[in-house]
């Protein structure tokens, strides 16, 4: 079964570590951090639970429907990022509970100071294209 | 069974069907055909005559799409069932198809994709994993190209410049680390040098020898799990010095003709780099010289914002900054370039902030990890 574990910029109702941006980290804190994430997805590649991982892009809009024959309204840039997405992983599970397993192992991604980064991840099941079971 | 002798054959067997008088989407479409049938059976089965086997086996696909056209119409297509006498050299119909999928008409992923199926013979699913797509989206990207261009003759004689700016975005698009990935910037080399067997333009030999250059330091350029490595830590050792030398020696026939342009402008700043063994070591003052050429050709804020980046080498970073002054501070790594700037002149509060700031702006992830990694250095610095 396909989930989606959404990474916000500081999401999740109340962080339970309040951490500093990256960039104020030590050196070796950024790299400790980035290992810990690659490591992760080499290790679903092995398992066989890999599907996508993407970044995105801190820049970007909102943007609506500007009503009949006018542009597109864009509401930009952010002003605001915490509740934003950062990025995403795609896996395909046995059960809820491995996808639950997963997010709680790469919410232990070191930061500063070396300390997990307890970060609330959102974990999301994918909806079917096609139904299921009797009818 | 080797590939990459089937991929040569496809330019011109598309020549021949188009000869014979089938319009160029159709005879595109038939030859993908043929060429994904062949891939399929020749590996158990070569044939003798590549060439005839694909052209027969295409020409047999095209009969077929139009019969079911024609009955579909109700309509009568007229078409030759025998090739016509003197069908011209094969060598005319690949440059011709060079610049017919290259039209300015086509935008450039466009004109991307359909050079690399009817020009470099790679499937569509080839192109499709390449560009990290959907087969079906890649297929539907082609066909909408063919017929935005469908109504161009295929004899008509194209701007060499829109080919070579293809062929430089097919290059730039670099590679994936999966073997089974077609490797783009190989293909874009192999297409280049088919280019300047076909003419004699000393842009193309320009564009060939920029892209040797690059490709022959390419392994330097990343680290483990596809980390940036800056120019200053690269291994030069890892680089291929037979590529180089190549390079060079295409550039230098090429400048000695004495028609300057901008890709043999930009490929004697890659010989300099190249020909270096350290960043500190590399003639940097001769670099900043062939950047005011380059300006001169295309007046590009981007190379207006690497010039500073030499000019900085050069003559310090005072006057680094002071040519910075001269950049639009929208243009792409401006931040970046600002912050390397910024703490070579000692000013490190504000190169932090700046290489945080680029780090945000940056369009992929091996530079924004790479300028968080800097951001997180230059604090460091601060806090000594």
């Amino acid at each position: 079964m396909k989930y989606l574990i959404l990474k916000h910029y500081r999401g999740g109702p109340a962080p339970a570590v309040d951490w500093a941006p990256m960039d104020q980290w030590t050196p070796d804190e950024v790299d400790a951090h980035f290992k810990y994430m690659q490591d992760f997805a080499d290790r679903l590649v092995e398992t066989g639970e890999f599907v996508d991982s993407q970044a995105l892009s801190a820049e970007g809009a909102f943007v609506r429907h500007g009503g009949e024959g006018r542009p597109p309204v864009t509401d930009g840039p952010f002003a605001e990022t915490k509740d934003l997405i950062a990025g995403w992983m795609i896996i395909d599970v046995e059960s809820w509970d491995r996808a639950v397993e997963l997010a709680g192992e790469l919410s232990a991604a070191p930061g500063a100071g070396g300390e997990p980064i307890h970060e609330w991840l959102e974990v999301r099941p994918f909806l079917t294209g096609v139904p299921g079971g009797t009818h | 069974m080797d590939a990459s002798l089937l991929r040569e054959l496809v330019p011109a067997v598309i020549g021949v069907l188009v000869r014979r008088g089938a319009d160029f989407a159709s005879a595109e479409d038939a030859v993908q055909e043929a060429l994904i049938r062949a891939l399929e059976t020749w590996p158990d089965d070569p044939p003798r005559d590549p060439k005839g086997w694909l052209v027969a086996a295409a020409w047999r696909r095209f009969l077929d799409a139009v019969r079911s056209e024609t009955s579909r119409r109700g309509r009568e297509l007229v078409v030759d069932a025998e090739p016509p006498p003197d069908p011209g050299p094969a060598a005319d119909d690949s440059l011709r198809l060079y610049f017919l999928c290259a039209h300015p008409a086509l935008p450039p992923a466009a004109a991307v994709a359909l050079t690399l199926r009817a020009v470099g013979g790679l499937t569509t699913r080839q192109i499709a994993a390449a560009h990290l797509v959907p087969e079906a989206t890649m297929a539907q990207r082609i066909s909408r190209a063919k017929k935005r261009i469908a109504g161009e003759p295929f004899d008509r004689p194209g701007d060499l410049g829109t080919v070579l700016r293809v062929l430089y975005l097919v290059f730039n698009e670099g590679y994936g680390g999966d073997p089974d990935h077609t490797d783009l910037a190989g293909e874009a080399i192999r297409l280049v040098r088919q280019l300047a067997a076909l003419t004699d333009d000393p842009e193309v030999a320009g564009l060939l020898a920029l892209m040797l250059l690059h490709h022959a330091r390419r392994a330097s350029r990343t680290g483990p799990r596809g980390r940036l490595v800056p120019l200053a830590e690269q291994d030069r050792s890892r680089w291929d010095t037979g590529l180089i030398a190549e390079g060079v020696a295409i550039l230098q026939a090429a400048l000695a003709r004495d028609r300057l342009g901008e890709y043999q402008a930009q490929a004697a700043i890659a010989a300099l780099h190249a020909d270096a063994p350290s960043t500190a070591e590399t003639d940097w003052v001769q670099i900043v010289e062939w950047y005011d050429e380059l300006l001169r050709l295309t007046d590009s804020p981007v190379v207006r914002l690497n010039r500073a980046v030499a000019v900085g080498e050069a003559d310090g970073p005072g006057a680094g900054l002071a040519a910075l002054a001269a950049v639009d501070p929208g243009v792409p790594r401006y931040a970046a370039v600002a912050a390397h700037l910024l703490e070579r002149a000692g000013d490190l509060e504000r190169a932090a902030g700046l290489y945080a700031e680029a780090s945000r702006a940056a369009p992929s992830v091996p530079e924004r990890d790479h300028l968080t990694r800097e951001a997180a250095r230059v604090r460091q610095r601060l806090r000594a």
